[in-house]
């Protein structure tokens, strides 16, 4: 009972500096996985083109993957120095391969009849991915941002360590005061919370992007309809 | 309208699919291609809009060589039906009837009026406008393909087996829907099938591939009457050959081809031995070239033993004769009709080259209400 209330009182006495951490954090997030997306999906159209080049380049960013989180910042602070921008740039490394990958195969996975289909009515290249390629793949591309997006939610709580914030300082705070278990959870309840509403709502933007729609009809039967 | 010349497709790895094609289709035919599984029907049709690119030869289409126009261009112009059916998932029925319209940049406006339009040709109501394919049944949906084809007004359709994943009863709905559809709009159509009815039904023109060479292409009553060769009689089918006889065989091909005749200027006395001899009751007349004029028959000798001399006299003209390339369907229609025991069989120039008697009309009736029976039982 202690523990709830020292944690209600952390939250009452610091409702303004918990916030602004929690907002913080999410930013680094979300640029995080915004870059990696504007840069990842590109390349994820791009091998799945050209085939030869997919193993390359999804190898390379299973490696990027591999690297503990906190030996990726402290490599990146000795290039880039400290502050939120390293940070961010490590965020956008641990999101490639999650974008690229899904956006790979969303795009393999287009129905290979319905892409001949377009180039017979005279689609151009471009219009064939544009309205044929993308659309049909947009939930699995979707899918891939959503991962990224939880992982990059992780893994920003070490963002501290190189003085970028984010909630990961309310943790540190925690662990270095005596009795600080209540501060820790002060800063692992809000990390956790934004993890499962950020997959909650990319789940829901996800399945809302299915191309197989069934109109005025709830979630559950289109889920059906794409099973 | 449709010319192949010389074309051959070689693909990566050496494989001949299509070889020197030499084709040509006129404006409005129904083509069909067929030919068994692998035979290159499906490579040739592509050719036709650059799916494929020929190793070899050239294609036109109005005269114009189509590897001399920009493929997507050409595209926009030729419709396009596929087995799978094709339709995007994603877009309404509205959107995949129109979208080649679309791509040629039509207003919003017009192309919904067009996809209304196209939707009525298949007595379906506008509402499906709106609905997406997967609440379609998979007739409807190749329905919404055909017409996403037509949208354009395209002369020329390439049909890649568009019935082949349809239950038999609605493929011979469409068969039927689409048939009057193509008459009706005057268009050109190239339609790959392995389906010999569906050809049979379908088609103006047939043309049967195997192993990537052409081997017939014709009518299908030229098919049917006079199969290349053994692989395309096995194709069609002993079946289909037998009930189509009547339909497409010739009286020169069942006639006999040695009546008994006599000139008209013999004796009687001739005449007589002459029947005696080949036990028949009557003789056909004929001059010295080999005309037919009429007959003589054993009643009207009897009658006129005493008056005449000559065959000549007592010769009756009034002979119903057929044109040695008429159906054995219409002579026999003719021969029960006017209650005849035989029927002349004369060329262009009336000159006699055979007969054709009941018995042997009788033969055909057996050969296709019997013969199949009877090649089980002698097997
Ligand atoms: N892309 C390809 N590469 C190599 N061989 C192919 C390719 N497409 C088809 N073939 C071969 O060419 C032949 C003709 O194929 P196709 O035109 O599809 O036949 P059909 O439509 O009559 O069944 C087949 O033997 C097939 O295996
Ligand atoms: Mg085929």
């Amino acid at each position: 009972m202690d523990l709830i209330s020292d944690l209600l009182t952390y939250f009452i006495n610091n409702g303004s500096y918990v916030w602004e951490q929690f907002f913080r954090h999410f930013l680094m997030s979300a640029y995080g996985v915004l870059f990696a997306a504007i840069v990842g999906i590109p390349v994820g159209i791009l091998i799945a083109r050209y085939a030869r080049l997919s193993s390359v380049v999804l190898s390379l960013a299973n490696v990027i993957q591999t690297i503990p989180a906190l030996a990726m910042l402290a490599v990146l602070m000795l290039v880039m120095g400290l502050g939120t921008n390293t940070v961010v740039f490590a965020l956008f490394l641990y999101s490639l391969l999650p974008i690229i990958k899904n956006t790979y195969t969303g795009i393999r996975n287009v129905d290979h009849t319905l892409i001949e289909s377009g180039k017979a009515m005279g689609m151009t290249k471009w219009q064939i991915l544009r309205m044929v390629e993308i659309p049909l793949s947009l939930s699995v591309i979707m899918a891939g941002l959503r991962t990224a997006l939880v992982i990059t939610i992780g893994i920003a709580t070490i963002g501290t360590f190189i003085g970028a914030g984010g909630l990961g300082d309310i943790i540190m705070r925690g662990t270095n005061a005596q009795d600080g278990t209540a501060i820790i959870l002060a800063g692992a309840i809000p990390t956790a919370l934004m993890a499962v509403i950020a997959d909650v709502i990319m789940g829901w933007l996800e399945r809302s992007l299915m191309p197989v729609k069934k109109k005025k009809q709830g979630r559950n039967t289109q889920e059906e309809a794409t099973a | 309208m449709l010319k192949f010349e010389h074309v051959s497709k070689k693909y990566k790895g050496g494989k001949i699919a299509v070889s020197n094609l030499n084709l040509e289709f006129k404006k409005g035919e129904f083509i069909v291609f067929i030919g068994p599984s692998g035979c290159g029907k499906t490579t040739t049709m592509k050719m036709i809009n650059r799916l494929i690119e020929p190793t070899e030869g050239k294609i036109f289409i109005n005269g114009e060589d189509i590897m001399e126009k920009d493929p997507v261009k050409l595209r926009r112009e030729i419709g396009y039906v596929i087995q799978q059916i094709g339709l995007f998932p994603h877009m309404t029925i509205q959107e995949n009837i129109s979208l080649v319209l679309k791509l040629l940049k039509w207003p919003e406006e017009k192309r919904k009026k067009r996809a209304e339009e196209l939707l009525s040709l298949v007595d379906m109501t506008p509402d499906y406008l709106e609905r997406y394919p997967h609440e379609l049944s998979g007739g409807q949906q190749q329905r919404i393909g055909v017409l996403r084809a037509l949208a354009a007004d395209q002369p020329l359709i390439l049909m890649d087996e568009p019935f082949g994943a349809l239950d038999p009863i609605t493929r011979d709905a469409l068969q039927d829907e689409f048939k009057n559809l193509q008459k009706k709009l005057d268009k050109t159509i190239v339609f790959v099938t392995h389906d010999m009815d569906e050809a049979l039904k379908l088609a103006d023109k047939i043309v049967i591939l195997r192993d990537g060479q052409l081997v017939q292409c014709g009518t299908p009553e030229e098919i049917l009457r006079e199969p290349a060769d053994e692989f395309v009689e096995e194709f069609i089918g002993k079946e289909r050959l037998v009930q189509a006889k009547p339909n497409i065989t010739t009286v020169e091909q069942i006639m006999n081809a040695h009546p008994v005749t006599i000139t008209s200027d013999e004796q009687l006395s001739n005449a007589i031995t002459v029947m005696k001899t080949n036990r028949v009751d009557s003789l056909l007349v004929i001059d010295k070239e080999g005309v037919l004029e009429g007959y003589i028959d054993v009643e009207a000798i009897d009658q006129n033993r005493k008056k005449a001399k000559s065959v000549a006299d007592i010769l009756n003209p009034d002979t119903f004769s057929v044109q040695k390339d008429a159906l054995v369907r219409d002579t026999i229609r003719q021969i029960l009709k006017k209650g005849l025991k035989y029927v002349p069989v004369v060329d262009e120039q009336k000159h006699l080259v055979g007969i054709v008697t009941r018995t042997s009309l009788v033969d055909i009736v057996y050969d296709s209400i019997w013969g199949d029976e009877e090649l089980e039982r002698a097997q």
